[in-house]
């Protein structure tokens, strides 16, 4: 893992000072609230509903045992003792106040973690594959650009008043696990065909009101590259993206009006003004952050591990466990684990006090100390060795940390909804637990297999609806929640944005809806079709009918 | 006369603004030091400048400095307008004026010029600042001065982080 030096802290220091500095002036009145939000949403401090949010940067979705640690004892101390990781692989802290805010950031760069471009039009945290570095899919460790971006984009003083938010990520395998396709920038690692590394560069995806899928600008960016394209990109943006309206400030709206090909065209214009050798990246500083994720401590392994085997067999609960929470790791007798934050009765991406000790410990002993969070509000940890899965399934199940349903129908994104935000319209955290409840028997919700279903409390669309395989979207119909779904969006390889299924619902009849969508794809189903494939081949009509069956 | 900040390697001084911006229907006044708009300049630029005065010219956020190209030699200052705090085209503005356009005199900061984006604007190459906070120098520049280090390259030409020697 990337390790902060003594110039990274110096710099953590500095910022947690100029907030300090800056809260007191807010305290006082020396500045007003309008001049103060601003800056403290550069901060990550967002003012909610019940209280102050803190939004906690996690970069690229990369923790050790010690920062894991610090975020708990923060839940225990400044919050109800739980943080809520968020589709942004980020973590967030529902009741904060604004006086324990600079102690809180004090106390998170001691671990070399900081709330730095967590919100504001800046650009925000790098998304990238929480399985990097462990999976033999990827071409190169997304990592080492995504640090790369981290550094680069730090308090940039050329776009840190851009129209709005901007946020990038970087994949690596074919299977992207970073919805790469709905971000500003999708970097998508490719090999050209003389082995060099380069960058499938695509803009302008994004959800809220109106998404869009990014279009592709650049099929092979030289990898040496990239920090001199992404200030073309940004520079062609700030320069031109609107700022007359909140809701077209975005850069996807920019590519939309002038189309891909012009926009592409004038970021072309733009890079071949700009001088590579100011603004790339030194090949011996990318070598440097290079080494950083070469990874320590695996062992050569016998490819089969007898003990583990033994006990699956003997476990049928462990044996369920492995189906849907284990995938084969690059280093033979090692796995990847994903932690399911998405137990039936809890609210989807929550982790509480004792669950994030447990997952530092469990990392601690058995994943090399790290620890991913996944921008579908779960955790991996990436390097278990298959003997000790036995164990950690037990250590798991103790914190109720063990649900074996990644990817399954109860595997939901949500945003905090109604419960917590402002901006909401509907709540979103018990329509995600209804489904669950509908789908308890762990063996028919395997029988149904991969279905994700995303739930967004308003058209801001943090909980991703429009790329659910299911979307479910809260709308405030005179004062009364309504869900609205979708089908057929994808945030995956194969990017797509959902399709309005019918008249709203109220939430009473959104979980038994769901199960008559499934009910349509189990009986359609061919071969090894998941849901999404059902839905690509039949279209809308027979789940529609199924849904509104009592309404003719 | 407004107070002026003016920013160099040693730190912040505050000196009087001997520029008066005159707005694009009013007569240029005999004698004073003048700064005008981007149009003004494009359609009076040869009698202003053999006026005898110093001259500068305003950009505002949607104007680009690049029509500035050739003026740039003769000109005074460039003052980079922020109508609001918010509105961030004039960091590209600055940035393209010092990095591409090689431009060697004073970018100036102008509208609503706050204490807390001091920082930003003098590492895209601004060293002089009309605070609309009432910023004394010294505030100034401890905001602008804040970090000791910095991640990027910029039109400051700070060092960044991984040129640093202590760099590990």
């Amino acid at each position: 893992m990337y390790r902060y030096d003594a110039i990274d802290k110096e710099f953590l220091t500095d910022r947690s000072n100029e907030f300090r500095y800056q809260v007191g002036r807010r305290l006082v009145g020396e500045l007003s609230e309008d001049q103060f939000k601003p800056l403290r949403l550069m901060n990550g401090l967002y003012l909610q509903l019940h209280a102050y949010m803190l939004r906690v940067c996690i970069p690229y979705g990369t923790l050790n045992v010690a920062q894991v640690r610090r975020l708990a004892w923060i839940a225990r101390t400044y919050d109800k003792g739980y943080g809520h990781f968020t589709t942004r692989q980020n973590i967030q802290f529902h009741w904060i106040k604004l006086r324990d805010a600079p102690d809180i950031l004090d106390a998170l760069a001691e671990v070399d973690l900081h709330a730095i471009q967590t919100s504001g039009n800046c650009i925000r945290n790098t998304t990238s594959d929480p399985r990097a570095g462990a999976t033999a899919e990827e071409i190169d460790d997304p990592r080492v650009w995504s640090e790369a971006i981290r550094q680069w984009s730090t308090l940039h003083p050329e776009f840190s008043y851009l129209p709005r938010k901007f946020k990038i990520a970087v994949t690596a395998s074919a299977k992207d696990r970073t919805a790469a396709r709905v971000h500003d920038i999708g970097l998508a690692l490719r090999r050209g065909r003389d082995g060099t590394l380069g960058f499938e560069v695509m803009v302008g995806g994004g959800m809220g009101r109106t998404p869009f899928i990014g279009q592709t600008i650049k099929e092979f960016l030289p990898a040496t590259r990239l920090l001199s394209y992404l200030e073309a990109v940004l520079r062609v943006y700030n320069r031109a993206g609107r700022r007359d309206n909140i809701y077209k400030a975005r850069i996807k709206i920019l590519v939309s009006s002038l189309g891909a090909e012009e926009f592409g065209r004038q970021v072309e214009d733009e890079w071949a003004q700009i001088d590579g050798a100011r603004a790339d990246l030194p090949d011996a500083e990318l070598a440097r952050i290079r080494a950083a994720f070469i990874q320590p401590g695996l062992e050569v392994l016998p490819a089969v591990s007898d003990s583990y085997e033994a006990a699956r067999a003997a476990n049928p609960a462990l044996a369920r466990f492995v189906r849907n929470n284990v995938s084969a790791h690059k280093s033979p007798g090692y796995a990847i684990v994903d932690v399911s934050l998405k137990a039936h009765d809890a609210t989807p991406g929550d982790a509480n006090f004792d669950q994030l000790e447990a997952i530092a410990d469990l990392a601690e002993r058995f994943s090399l100390g790290d620890i991913r969070v996944t921008h579908e509000q779960n955790l991996v940890l990436p390097h278990v060795k298959q003997s000790d899965l036995p164990a950690l399934f037990e250590g798991l199940a103790a914190v109720g940390l063990a649900t074996p349903n990644i990817n399954l129908v109860s595997d939901i994104i949500a945003c905090p909804g109604l419960d917590y935000c402002a901006l909401a319209n509907a709540r979103a955290i018990p329509v995600a637990q209804s489904i669950a409840q509908r789908f308890l028997d762990a063996d028919r919700a395997e029988l149904v297999g991969e279905l994700k279903i995303k739930i967004s409390g308003c058209i801001n669309a943090c909980g991703h609806h429009h790329v659910g395989h299911i979307g479910i979207l809260g709308v405030d119909k005179k004062g009364e929640e309504y869900y609205q779904l979708t089908l057929g969006g994808s945030g995956a390889e194969d990017a797509s944005i959902g399709k309005i299924l019918g008249p709203g619902l109220n939430a009473d009849q959104v979980a038994p809806a769901v199960d008559r969508l499934v009910e349509v794809y189990l009986a359609e189903r061919q071969g090894e079709e998941r849901f999404l494939d059902t839905y690509r081949r039949i279209g809308m009509t027979p789940f529609k009918e199924a849904v509104y069956v009592d309404a003719h | 006369m407004s107070t002026l900040i003016k920013y160099t390697a040693d730190g912040a001084t505050e000196i009087e603004n001997a520029f008066v911006f005159v707005v694009d229907d009013e007569v240029v006044p005999q004698g004073a030091d003048i700064i005008v708009s981007l149009s003004r300049i494009k359609a009076e630029g040869e009698a202003l400048l053999a006026s005898g005065v110093r001259v500068g010219v305003q950009i505002e956020p949607a104007e680009a400095v690049e029509d500035l190209v050739a003026l740039l030699p003769h000109l005074a200052l460039v003052a980079v307008a922020f109508p609001k705090f918010r509105d961030g085209r004039a960091y590209t503005s600055a940035t393209l004026l010092r990095q591409r356009l090689g431009f060697i005199g004073e970018v100036r900061a102008v509208g609503d010029v706050l204490r807390e984006q001091a920082y930003v604007m003098t590492r895209c190459g601004i060293d002089a600042f009309v605070p609309a906070d009432g910023s004394s120098a010294a505030e100034w520049s401890r905001a602008a001065g804040h970090f000791r280090h910095v991640y990027q390259t910029a039109a400051d030409g700070r060092t960044p982080a991984y040129a640093e020697p202590g760099r590990r």
